[in-house]
């Protein structure tokens, strides 16, 4: 079997928006010390209620606003327990994931297996002609451009703009961030809310885009966990989580072509390959740590910039509930 | 500015940390707050600088009544504080740091903020990079941000909390400077801490707080002795160097570098011997805690050897390494000494070592209450770690040392603890010297070293550049080997 690279390379851009949106929202929420881990169970339910939305409506962009808003009220959950009532992030966000799933189930039965309206397709006039990179990046449609913009806007925002350093402050050290002026709860509140509404938007965008239309299984099973591993894969940095979703888009999408190549292998083989290589990616980013691995690049200035892509370190603050004195 | 505090009560249920406290601070004035660990020195600061909340009382700033609740607020009003856990964040650049919680100002970029910082450094004789990360500050350095920052934002009040602790003696020097350099331009210092040195060296005025009340005020001249009753009641009586003679080689250490902190440890010789107790001196990370860990087993050495009693340790671990009789105590007792979480009573159960499948609680309490009864713990067998003070935590840390060690290594045994516990901790620690043991023990005070240590040695940029009898040097010869200047 060929392979076109520019054709590879689109479905592996197109494929990685839903991933990408949740772990970008995710980092966000994450940047801010709160874990959301209720991703999984959110994006199914409001993949269904905006393939719901659209499908009663007709319009896209109801499904996408609303199946944002649903990604923000479950975050809300998350956030009110954690934040104000002191509850453990973890088991909150654990049982939320169950719920959400099975409500996702539960109230989209009646929909199951419809065909619905979709996201068209709209090549970007004149970029879209540019010679591979046009094919690859200009040829989707809007939730992925929308998506590959936000990378860049979200590295930006929590970078290099004082409200991203509030961001960052807040998750470091809370008590230290009250000392001057800002106020941790409610900062870590928005943050939920704001990584929520792009888990939702990964949601939309999973069934009115990439695996369009709602049943049981829908496709976006497992995606959030996924993401929440690539946060940690991405040392909570929107850029490297970004290259961590592609990588994992691209390893899927590897799978299909190997199986073409391997007929007699089983399937599964190939559907599972990724996890245990984002497992393998994991393990070089703990041993870039090393002392003894430091030691030995500290002689071996090439090996410098190597290490410090793969290092990241998590908020200092991440899990841990802020309490006022 | 002038403050008034009338009648500060500061209740954490049955506990009254501050019960009735007035004082006065003068505009233009350093204050000392002066009290042991656990007067409520930190309470009233903290209710000051609208960090927590009082439970009656009032603040007066220039003759007007006034309450806030928030830090942001006292800020605004023109108090500013440094506390003792510095509320700053090592994973921000220090430029980042300054510019944290700054009122948004339209006209000024990142760059007009960089030069508002190296301007104040000039002005102050500060040395900060900007760009660095502050986790690779130390904690004088950090402190002089926060001093930065503070007065950028106007303040006219600067608090400061137990800051000489864990700094080296130049940077206090260039602190001293910066505060009399704040005075003189009307601003009001207020100094807590449990030093008397630094309160008698820099202050015009002392308040004295003992267990949550004003136990007397003082003004310049100060007398040493009425602070101290003012202080503990009686004052107490402080150690001294006993004689001994130094036995058989314990721990010889040949030609060991080894990584770790800043500059981590190049090229030491070092013996220890039975009785003789050995103090290392040096600015903060010059590598005597890479030191210490390194002659503990905590870190491998890069080269050289370690022998114990003649015996090659190099490469061995730690357990190995206290099989052997050494025993090693960290500066940061709730991070590598302690477990906060746990009470008095299970910290023995954890050490116990009797196997079985159930814990026997009723030993671990008797063991407990016997510690508690020994090593005048102020605590109940049901108190966790982190909940006694910082002397009660060193006390409990210290009751868990073997019977009979070979060789102590402990790694600034007196941080943060008032003259009664630190003396008492040297009390201690003499017995066992005296019995035979070695100790070799970290500190940032000189004092302390020339007074219980038999040997000095004195550590410059990862290296012993010093090794000197305790009795045949003096305060200033360490302190320009502190300086490298030998």
């Amino acid at each position: 079997m060929e392979i076109e690279l520019s054709i590879l390379l689109a479905s592996v851009v197109a494929g990685a928006t839903p991933i990408l949106l949740a772990t970008l929202g995710e980092t966000i929420t994450e940047k801010a010390g709160i874990i959301n881990l209720s991703l999984d169970g959110s994006i199914l339910l409001s993949a269904m209620a905006a393939f719901v939305v659209t499908y009663n409506s007709g319009s896209l962009l109801a499904g996408f606003i609303v199946g944002a808003l649903v990604g923000a009220a479950v975050a809300l959950v998350v956030a009110l327990f954690s934040i104000y009532l002191e509850q453990s992030q973890v088991a909150v966000g654990f049982v939320l994931t169950l719920t959400t799933r099975d409500l996702a189930y539960f109230l989209g039965n009646d929909y199951s297996r419809l065909q619905g309206p979709q996201v068209t397709h709209l090549p970007i006039p004149l970029l879209s002609e540019v010679p591979f990179v046009g094919p690859v990046f200009f040829n989707h449609n809007l939730p992925v451009y929308f998506s590959l913009v936000l990378v860049g806007l979200c590295w930006w925002y929590i970078y290099w703009t004082p409200a991203g350093l509030k961001l960052r402050s807040v998750g470091e050290h809370p008590r230290a961030a009250y000392a001057r002026g800002i106020d941790p709860k409610l900062t870590q509140l928005l943050y939920t809310m704001v990584g929520g509404l792009l888990v939702g938007l990964a949601g939309a965008t999973f069934s009115l885009a990439t695996k369009p239309g709602w049943g049981r299984p829908q496709g976006a099973e497992g995606t959030g966990w996924i993401a929440l591993a690539l946060v940690i894969f991405g040392g909570w940095h929107p850029l490297k989580a970004a290259a961590g979703a592609f990588l994992f888009a691209f390893l899927q999408v590897m799978g299909i072509y190997l199986q073409g190549w391997f007929p007699s292998l089983p399937s599964q083989v190939f559907q599972v390959a990724p996890f245990p290589l984002m497992i393998f990616t994991l393990l070089l980013m703990s041993a870039s740590q090393n002392e003894s691995v430091q030691r030995f690049a500290a002689g071996r200035p090439a090996l410098k910039p190597f290490l410090q892509i793969l290092s990241g370190a998590a908020p200092a603050a991440l899990g841990k509930p802020y309490r006022p004195d | 500015m002038k403050i008034e505090l009338k009648e500060i009560h500061k209740h954490y249920g049955p506990v009254k940390a501050n019960n009735g406290v007035s004082l006065c601070v003068e505009p233009g004035t350093i204050h000392g707050i002066l009290g042991e660990n656990g007067a409520g020195k930190s309470t009233l600061m903290k209710i000051l600088s609208g960090f927590s909340r009082k439970t009656s009382g009032a603040i007066v700033l220039n003759e007007q009544r006034q309450e806030y609740q928030t830090p942001a607020q006292a800020t605004r009003l023109g108090i500013g504080m440094l506390y003792q856990d510095p509320l700053d964040f090592p994973s921000l650049t220090v430029l980042d740091n300054f510019m944290l919680g700054r009122k948004k100002n339209p006209e000024q970029s990142r760059a007009d903020l960089n030069d508002e910082l190296l301007g104040l450094c000039q002005s102050f004789g500060f040395c900060l990079v900007p760009s660095q990360l502050l986790k690779i500050l130390t904690v004088g350095e950090r402190q002089q941000l926060e001093i930065l920052r503070l007065l950028a934002l106007g303040i006219e009040v600067l608090i400061l909390d137990e800051p000489t602790t864990g700094i080296s003696a130049y940077q206090k020097e260039i602190l001293f400077q910066a505060l009399n350099t704040m005075t003189s331009a009307g601003k009001s210092v207020i100094l807590v801490s449990h030093k008397l040195e630094d309160v008698e060296s820099l202050c015009h005025k002392v308040t004295v707080l003992r267990k949550g009340r004003v136990s007397g005020e003082m003004v310049q001249p100060f007398d040493t002795d009425t602070l101290l009753t003012m202080m503990f009641g009686t004052p107490p009586r402080p150690p001294s160097r006993q004689p001994q003679t130094p036995g058989e080689i314990l721990l010889s250490l040949e030609g060991v570098s080894a990584k770790g902190g800043r500059l981590g440890l190049r090229d030491c010789n070092f013996q220890a011997r039975e009785s003789e107790i050995v103090g290392l001196a040096g600015l903060e990370g010059s590598g005597q805690s890479v030191f210490l860990r390194t002659a503990a087993g905590l870190i491998r050495p890069r080269s050289g050897s370690i022998h114990f009693r003649h015996e090659n340790l190099t490469g061995r671990d730690y357990h190995h390494f206290s099989k052997k009789g050494l025993a090693f105590q960290p500066t940061d007792r709730l991070e590598e000494g302690l477990v906060g979480d746990l009470t008095i009573a299970e910290h023995f159960a954890v050490q116990d070592q009797k196997q079985g499948l159930f814990l026997d609680r009723t030993r671990a309490a008797s063991q407990a209450g016997r510690s508690i009864e020994k090593f005048k713990i102020m605590g109940r067998r049901e108190s966790t770690a982190e909940s006694l003070s910082g002397g009660n935590q060193q006390r409990l840390l210290l009751s868990f040392l073997p019977q009979k060690p070979a060789l102590l290594l402990l790694e600034n045994p007196t941080r943060g603890l008032d003259l009664e516990s630190a003396h008492w901790v040297w009390e201690h620690l003499q017995v066992y010297s005296e019995a035979g043991t070695g100790i070799v023990f970290s500190s940032s005070e000189l004092d302390e070293i020339l007074m219980v240590a038999h040997r000095v040695l004195v550590f410059f940029n990862g290296r012993i550049i010093k090794d000197v009898a305790a009795d045949q040097t003096d305060v200033n010869a360490l302190g320009r080997a502190l300086a490298g200047k030998v």
